[in-house]
């Protein structure tokens, strides 16, 4: 194809609208004023140790990866079987089912949130951190069953059937041929649904409390009280984790993957 | 038999959490909002009669609206060109759209309010050059949000198109330009329609956003400007109103229902239009 110089104009553009302020976000991270500036004056990495001496910043963070974590593991765990099952079985109502276990996306996040507060912490008294994890949760589940379903959809049902001739239970079928067949699978959704949970806020939203804050939400709390560059030292923090957890997918799966 | 029972059993501990923690949840909330005696919808009536609200409303379907459409615009082209890249670049370029769809949202709108803040670098940097004298009122406008909004859900309209303009075959853009179209109309007419499915799609996922969307209209837009999300949360916590904010929950998930029908209808119609043509 010829070269369009217009489109490749344009697509450089686009490019650089969305790393502009993320690189002015970088810069000023670096800066030794006290409120955030650009250009900089001067160079310090005190805002990077101020970030790690912050309490609330270092427990939320423990708080979001524990959440994160395990509302991964317990999507994994109901969303595999429930993936395998309605692609392997001719189970009644199947695409009904299906979008069913997909409407977590549909509802809006902070709907999730505040429903969950309303009916689980304050009418039957749970703990807010049950609550958040089932939040996060469901924010999970809707990826699970995309990815891990159409890892299953593509992998040979002749396989099993083989498996079974050949003397195998169902359960013995299930972990010695689909499982590892469907690792890749399994990967990038639990990869999805933690950076999805990890980063959400409007489920969080409503189901904080003492000591039960993510990291987003109390960097949101950070930044309507106070501008100064410790938010960008963070932010630039968010970034690494982000170019680490690519380079991890890179590594494994290929991005394509996830996209 | 038991084996017929196999597959139910290995859905039922999903389906069983998600009506026990969804379903539920949002039945408890909006239920109570149509009785007040008898059954009756006077409380989304009166809610959407109320100027105030309606002002949001409306202000939340425009800017989502505006956010699509500005995305659409930048994304479709954009997408284009990385699925022409050839494949090395492609999935560098395809890392760089990633890349800050995996970034927080917060730390993508606190960029913008580095950016358009009073003593921002927007505005400082238009006094440095003289074109203007005072700071221009940027942060916390219609226009924060919606340029934040853009700023978030571009990468996800690029991604998804990317995926289905990789599938066009280059040389049909080829046949139409040895056919006579110049690029501009061979764009138009070809890689236009064949795109329409990713459009939609893509679309879907940016009005959607757009319209339940919390931090970005929080953080770019104050308490002028609110949004539904924002209102929903004001009307719970701040003022106290679970029966307004159960109502908002409701408008919310109806409109992002009907909008994804609407869509979807349009995008039945146009394949239609092409089938005929074809």
């Amino acid at each position: 194809m010829r070269k369009n110089v217009g489109l490749r104009i344009f697509a450089c553009l686009v490019f650089a609208f969305l790393f502009i302020p993320l690189i002015i976000i970088v810069v000023t991270s670096f800066g030794t004023s006290s409120t955030i500036q650009f250009p900089i004056e001067g160079f310090t990495l005190d805002w990077y140790s101020k970030v790690f001496k912050n309490e609330s910043f270092m427990n939320s963070f423990a708080l979001s990866l524990k959440i994160a974590l395990f509302a991964t593991v317990l999507a994994l765990l109901v969303g595999v079987p429930a993936a395998y099952s309605l692609a392997r079985h001719n189970v009644f109502g199947r695409n009904w089912i299906k979008s069913f276990f997909l409407s977590p996306t549909i509802v809006p996040g902070l709907v999730v949130g505040y429903s969950l507060y309303q009916f689980v912490v304050i009418q039957f008294q749970f703990p807010i951190i049950q609550g958040l994890l089932l939040g996060h949760f469901l924010v999970c589940l809707p990826y699970v069953i995309r990815v891990v379903g159409s890892t299953i959809e593509q992998l040979d049902f002749s396989i099993e059937e083989v498996s079974w001739t050949l003397g195998c239970t169902k359960l013995q079928t299930f972990s010695k041929i689909v499982l590892p067949n469907i690792t890749s699978g399994i990967f990038a959704s639990f990869m999805l649904a933690f950076i999805n949970s990890f980063n959400n806020i409007p489920v969080s939203q409503f189901l904080s409390g003492p000591g039960v804050t993510m990291l987003p939400t109390s960097l949101m709390n950070y930044i309507e009280y106070n501008y100064d560059p410790s938010v960008s030292a963070l932010s630039v923090i968010l970034m690494l984790g982000t170019i680490v957890l690519m380079f991890i997918i890179e590594k494994t799966l290929g991005l394509a993957s996830i996209s | 038999m038991t084996h017929r029972r196999i597959p139910y059993i290995i859905l039922a501990p999903g389906l069983i959490l998600l009506i026990l923690f969804l379903v539920l949840p949002l039945v408890s909330i909006i239920f109570p909002t149509f009785f007040d005696g008898g059954f009756t919808f006077s409380n989304y009536t009166s809610f959407l009669k109320d100027e105030y609200n309606f002002s949001i409303f409306w202000r939340t379907l425009k800017i989502s609206l505006i956010v699509t459409a500005i995305c659409v615009i930048f994304g479709v082209p954009t997408a284009y060109y990385i699925s022409q890249s050839p494949k090395k670049w492609r999935s560098l370029l395809m890392s760089l759209t990633l890349f800050p769809l995996l970034t927080n949202s917060v730390v993508r709108s606190f960029a913008w309010i580095t950016l358009l803040g009073q003593d921002g670098i927007v505005n400082n940097g238009l006094m440095k050059i003289g074109l203007i004298s005072e700071p221009l009122t940027l942060l916390y406008t219609e226009f924060a949000i919606t340029i934040g909004s853009v700023y978030l859900f571009l990468p996800l309209m690029v991604i998804t198109l990317v995926g289905i303009l990789e599938n066009i075959d280059s040389e049909i853009m080829e046949a139409a330009e040895t056919l006579g179209a110049n690029r501009v109309v061979a764009f138009a007419k070809v890689i236009l329609p064949l795109s329409v499915p990713g459009i939609i799609v893509g679309s879907i996922l940016v009005f959607t956003g757009t319209l339940t969307a919390y931090t970005t209209p929080q953080l770019l837009g104050g308490n002028r400007n609110m949004m539904l999300a924002t209102f929903l949360y004001q009307n719970a916590t701040a003022l106290g109103n679970w029966q307004g904010a159960s109502v908002i929950a409701l408008i919310m998930i109806v409109t992002t229902v009907v909008v994804m029908k609407l869509f979807n209808w349009i995008a039945n119609r146009l394949d239609k239009r092409g089938e005929a043509r074809a």
